[in-house]
């Protein structure tokens, strides 16, 4: 009994995969998170409507009553909603993850010779794309209505960077989300639960008065992850104190990836 | 002999369940290999076992001459995957999503969209080509997830119920491209809880139930080695026809099953045959059709395993939380 090895397509196909074909695969994913918004245009009004919606409504709304003006409410507001905006966006990480998983795109992935991590690369790069993209219609709308970059071009670049290194590993718990939940509504369920109030919970919209209770003030100017990372983003656009709140916030960042990759990794076995 | 797929003693515990208990199987190179049973029963299991995407607890198995376990970037050089629920990105057209494979697969940009328009053309999907997938009614997408498991030109197929849910037009449609495709010397392992399907693609059978395979052979094989042969027939009056099972159960020892006034019933030795009309006459019973035919796969299918193979299709569910898990 002889058994068949290799069949003379096969042949085509390479029997390893090098890290150039799995960069390849990493990109060719990616292409496809971002293609499907040539057809679906409306994705692009969801990426866009949310922090420009949020932008006008705080500053308009909220500015008058907690700086005196709007001009002296965008240095705190811009900041904190460019925080906010990047953990909403971190969800749809964990989003497409459940569509895929739910509706068999993930299995066709993994029975193909590619890279096996390729599928969730791909998938976290095409979201950086869109996390970019949010960024910056948050501040282009901000200094339509009077926000101004005080650090130039190196601030800008370095508070995406600390952007995109924090919800790197916060996306993971948006991860596990997608991972375990049965269905993609219960993973924006989620998104709206968890992700609004810790938002809220921050210094993200306001610097937490005197009145509030002192837990509630450490919380909100100490502990929450979103403040530092908060602080640090008004840090590298505005000016002030960055290094301090960003050591804070990649800590939290590492600890949340330390306690969720290996958590993803077993919902990963045991899902598959 | 040369087997492309090889699988002894497969077990998959999910918990509590056995999805698989000890499932063991071979599928000769170029061969159909046709796998009945009902949702639940370890169907889903098998192939998701034999394309790499889950391990095995206990057994081994290799496809194409490399072990599944172990080899498993060489065995998904050989095969092509599809789902019981069409894995195709929804949100990218016809050509995109085939575009994506081929290029996964290390095509170039021209290359995948030649072999993205050849298989578009062969799958009656060429005038669909542009459009999301989403907009794709039930059998398109089938036969785009078909496409899209053909991409790499794979000489082992794995069809995960392809069928399923499908119009009967849509299914035939499906059955002759699968055919085709065996008819290019593809291997082909497939699934389904239709006996027909079986009986009409399969060189052989296997039938599991519970994780375990309770029989195997050709459609023909599977016929004969359980209830063989089934009489059937039909009183003129329809008055008679509790009459006539009454003198077939006693003389049998079977209980015949009636259906809309024919009277069906296993006959183990054909020679029992002039006994029954001759029963029948001195009972008094005119017999207006009388015929012997070989047991039908559902028969048989019944015979194993002691229920229908429909009787689990309204629940459905049970066979999503098999492709979930």
């Amino acid at each position: 009994m002889t058994a068949v090895t290799s069949a003379p397509q096969a042949a085509l196909l390479p029997r390893k995969v090098t890290p150039l074909t799995a960069l390849r695969n990493v990109l060719t994913l990616a292409w496809r998170g971002l293609v499907q918004i040539k057809h679906n245009p409306m994705e692009l009004v969801d990426l866009s409507i949310q922090p420009i919606m949020f932008v006008l409504l705080f500053a308009y709304v909220f500015g008058p009553s907690i700086s005196g003006s709007v001009a002296a409410y965008l240095p705190i507001v811009i900041p904190g909603i460019i925080a906010q905006n990047a953990l909403f966006a971190s969800m749809s990480t964990g989003f497409g993850l459940n569509v895929d998983v739910t509706k068999g795109v993930f299995d066709r992935f993994r029975s193909l010779p590619i890279a096996r991590t390729a599928p969730l690369l791909g998938r976290i790069l095409a979201d950086v794309v869109k996390q970019a993209w949010s960024m910056l219609i948050v501040l282009v709308v901000g200094i339509a209505i009077g926000f101004r970059v005080e650090t130039g071009v190196v601030g800008v670049l370095g508070a995406f960077l600390l952007l995109l290194a924090f919800t790197l590993m916060f996306a993971w718990i948006t991860v596990l989300v997608g991972l375990t939940a049965s269905d993609p509504e219960k993973v924006q369920v989620f998104g709206f639960t968890a992700i609004f109030p810790l938002t809220f919970l921050s210094n993200a919209f306001v610097l937490p008065a005197e009145g509030s209770p002192g837990w509630l003030k450490t919380f909100m100017t100490d502990i929450n992850p979103v403040s530092q990372l908060t602080s640090a983003l008004r840090g590298l656009l505005v000016g002030g104190p960055v290094l301090e709140h960003a050591v804070v916030a990649l800590t939290w960042g590492g600890a949340i990836a330390a306690v969720f990759i290996p958590l993803c990794l077993r919902a990963f076995r045991r899902r598959v | 002999m040369t087997y492309a797929i090889q699988a002894e003693g497969l077990v998959k515990r999910f918990g509590e369940t056995r999805a698989l208990d000890g499932v063991s199987l071979a599928v000769p190179q170029g061969r159909v290999l046709g796998v009945l049973g009902p949702n639940g029963a370890g169907k889903t299991t098998t192939v998701r076992v034999l394309a790499t995407l889950i391990r095995p607890d206990e057994g081994r198995a290799t496809v194409g001459g490399h072990d599944v376990v172990k080899e498993g970037h060489q065995v998904r050089r050989l095969i092509g995957l599809t789902g019981q629920y069409a894995g195709v990105d929804e949100m990218l057209t016809g050509t995109e999503n085939l575009v994506l494979i081929g290029r996964l697969l290390g095509l170039s940009r021209a290359g995948a969209k030649a072999r993205a328009a050849e298989l578009l053309r062969r799958f009656e999907l060429w005038d669909s080509r542009d459009r999301a997938a989403k907009t794709f009614s039930g059998g398109m997408r089938r036969r785009l997830d078909l496409a899209a498991s053909l991409v790499g030109h794979p000489s082992i197929l794995y069809l995960d119920e392809p069928t399923t849910g499908l119009d009967p037009r849509s299914r035939n449609g499906l059955w002759e491209m699968v055919r085709g495709l065996a008819d290019d010397g593809v291997t082909v392992l497939l699934t389904t809880q239709y006996l027909e399907e079986a009986d009409q693609l399969a060189d052989e059978i296997v039938v599991i139930d519970h994780g375990r395979v309770i029989a195997e052979g050709t459609s023909d094989q599977l016929k004969a080695q359980t209830s063989g042969q089934v009489l059937e027939l039909r009183p003129v009056r329809g008055q008679e026809v509790d009459k006539a099972a009454l003198v077939v159960a006693e003389l049998l020892g079977a209980v015949p099953e009636v259906n809309q006034g024919l009277l069906s019933v296993p006959l183990a030795d054909p020679a029992a045959m002039p006994a029954v009309v001759r029963a029948l006459d001195d009972a008094g019973v005119l017999v207006g059709e009388l015929s012997l035919r070989k047991a039908s796969l559902d028969e048989v299918f019944f015979a194993l395993t002691g229920h229908r193979a429909e009787d689990d299709q309204a629940s459905s569910d049970s066979g999503k939380e098999e492709a979930a898990v």
